[in-house]
């Protein structure tokens, strides 16, 4: 092993270790704030191992996307959605846990039983490394043009789609009167869907 | 460095994200788990590019349109998790049984 594999293989590990490590902490962690911030911490770690795996344009992308756009998207949500409840405990809640871990490392032993005896087909191409912009310029416009073009039509749906689903009712003509009033929303009153469980 | 390392590591954090997604119950919660599970497929994509088809690199194609279709996701579920928070004041995913029967 060269110097070169070496480092590889150590900040492979390291990534690996604080993936894991964080990607746990955003399951088990009690509180939802810090689970946003564990988040984001895992994305960066799949960053660098893109980085690894000869991959700079994506690794940039997923720091810009998903660091930048849906961590703080989901940080704002957490702030807009910010109530401090308690869960009304279930019964068996901690069958459902230990059920659901269960089938979760079934599910692991399977994927690794089954990613460790297949013979792969490793190619022994060199990798194009930090010409893959290039070549991913060359993919969109040329043979993956059509999804491409629906990517962005479904950005467009999305974006239009979250605004109305979001969007709150205005009254524009409400009196404000106290001062109080000025700083809140001037929103339709709506009454809440009473929930089932809580009526019996 | 092997494919089989990258692919159990996308594997361990799959299998994290299912276990949120069912165990949780708060709801902002949920969609963070999802996008774990979406990170873990990326992951996978990644490496098959890099190591079986590292000159064509379709995988970063794919991987780049799951990066959006994920942000889109992100995006309308976040929207969809406020509107019910509005009407029933709760993120409790035990609450939500509106199409439950």
């Amino acid at each position: 092993m060269n110097l070169a594999e070496g480092v590889q293989l150590v900040s492979f590990i390291i990534l690996a270790v604080a993936m894991i490590g964080a990607a746990l902490g955003v399951v088990l962690s009690p509180s939802v704030v810090y689970a946003a911030f564990l988040l984001g911490a895992v994305f960066i770690s799949i960053s660098g191992l893109y980085l690894l795996l000869n991959a700079s344009f994506v690794a940039a992308a997923q720091i810009l996307i998903y660091v930048g756009a849906v961590n703080v998207l989901i940080l704002f949500a957490i702030m807009l959605v910010n109530k401090r409840e308690d869960f009304q405990p279930v019964k068996f809640a901690w069958v459902r846990k230990a059920v659901t871990g269960g089938v979760c490392a079934g599910l692991f032993l399977l994927l690794g039983t089954t990613i460790i005896t297949t013979p792969w087909a490793f190619s022994t191409e060199t990798p194009i490394g930090d010409d893959a912009i290039y070549l991913i310029g060359e993919h969109f416009f040329s043979d993956f043009l059509l999804p491409f073009e629906l990517a962005s039509v479904l950005l467009l749906m999305a974006l239009i789609g979250a605004i109305v689903l979001a969007r709150r009712d205005f009254l524009p003509d409400a009196a404000l009167t106290s001062d109080i009033e000025n700083l809140k929303l001037p929103e339709r009153p709506r009454e809440l869907v009473s929930a089932a469980k809580t009526e019996q | 460095m092997q494919l089989q390392y990258f692919l159990l590591l996308a594997a361990a954090l799959f299998c994290i994200g299912v276990y949120g997604l069912v165990t949780s119950r708060n709801a902002v919660r949920v969609l963070m788990s999802i996008e774990l599970m979406l990170n873990a497929v990326n992951l996978n994509l990644m490496a098959f590019s890099n190591y079986l088809d590292p000159a064509m690199i379709k995988g970063q194609i794919f991987a780049v349109f799951v990066i959006t279709v994920a942000a889109a996701e992100a995006a309308v579920g976040l929207a969809i998790l406020l509107a019910i928070y509005r009407n029933r004041d709760t993120v409790d995913m035990e609450q939500f049984n509106l199409l439950k029967w």
